[in-house]
């Protein structure tokens, strides 16, 4: 057994996080790979980790409340569980049509 | 049963073309109606919109949403074509098309579509001014997520 690998295999995961429209400007980054903590549970708590990586991130999740999020391209509440989702977004509520 | 017919493209449409491609070779359809959205210049103040989407959930959602109004209108065909990009005042940016034998389930189908495609596809609107400076996003409405909350 390698002991690197199943300490990081232990903690955390590598997810894709996509932004879009203002939370996108506020964050800086159309996208990202990051290796989030296997014991964030919801959309919810993954929110309350992003917002403490920087000011960009507390700023564009200033009101919880207004940021809409997808896992895997599917609409998701903020309890929703992250389960074994690969894509998350952020993003505005929707001005399309 | 048939497959929705969903397009996100930066290109323009055209309403007949589409009109023709869905009604062509057959006589069952009695109805067709049509929505087209488009971008206005808000009293000569708006030099274009730019929208911004989400690739692959963009198709992805207004495909769920057309296979909602199949499942609720004994529709016979469905298309929702949106388009991204910046869009100048006076050009097209949205196409639903609702084909049924009879006009009842064509005129609220395509309602339907309009109403959760607003509220639900992931596109994002940006106002680009006629004085040359960039304009804020656009707010999305609380009489949209009323009007879709009609439906449930």
């Amino acid at each position: 057994m390698n002991t690197v690998t199943a300490t990081a295999a232990a903690g955390t995961r590598p997810v894709r996080i996509v932004y879009f429209a203002w939370v996108r400007e506020r964050v800086g980054l159309p996208e990202e790979t990051l290796d989030i903590p296997t014991d964030l549970t919801t959309i919810a708590d993954l929110v309350r980790w992003l917002k403490a990586r920087g000011e960009g991130y507390e700023t564009a999740f200033a009101d919880e409340t207004v940021v809409r999020a997808a896992l895997d391209h599917v609409h998701a509440k903020p309890q929703a569980r992250l389960g074994a989702a690969r894509e998350i977004a952020f993003f505005p509520p929707m001005t399309g049509g | 049963m048939f497959s929705p017919l969903v397009r996100i493209q930066r290109e323009d449409f055209s309403l007949q073309d589409e009109i023709d491609a869905l009604s062509a070779g057959r006589a069952d359809i009695g109805a067709v109606v049509s929505f087209t959205g488009l971008c206005r210049d808000e009293a000569g103040t708006l030099a274009a919109l730019e929208l911004e989407h989400y690739p692959g959930m963009a198709e992805a959602e207004i495909a769920r949403v057309a296979n909602e109004a199949a499942s609720r209108w004994p529709l016979l065909g469905l298309v929702a074509i949106h388009r991204y990009g910046l869009v100048k005042p006076g050009e097209q940016i949205v196409l639903v098309l609702a084909a049924s034998a009879h006009r009842r389930a064509a005129f609220e189908a395509a309602d339907f579509m309009m109403d959760y495609l607003k509220t639900r596809a992931p596109f994002w609107k940006r106002e680009h001014r006629a004085d040359g400076t960039l304009g804020g996003w656009v707010e999305a409405k609380g009489e949209d997520d009323d009007a879709a909350r009609r439906w449930e």
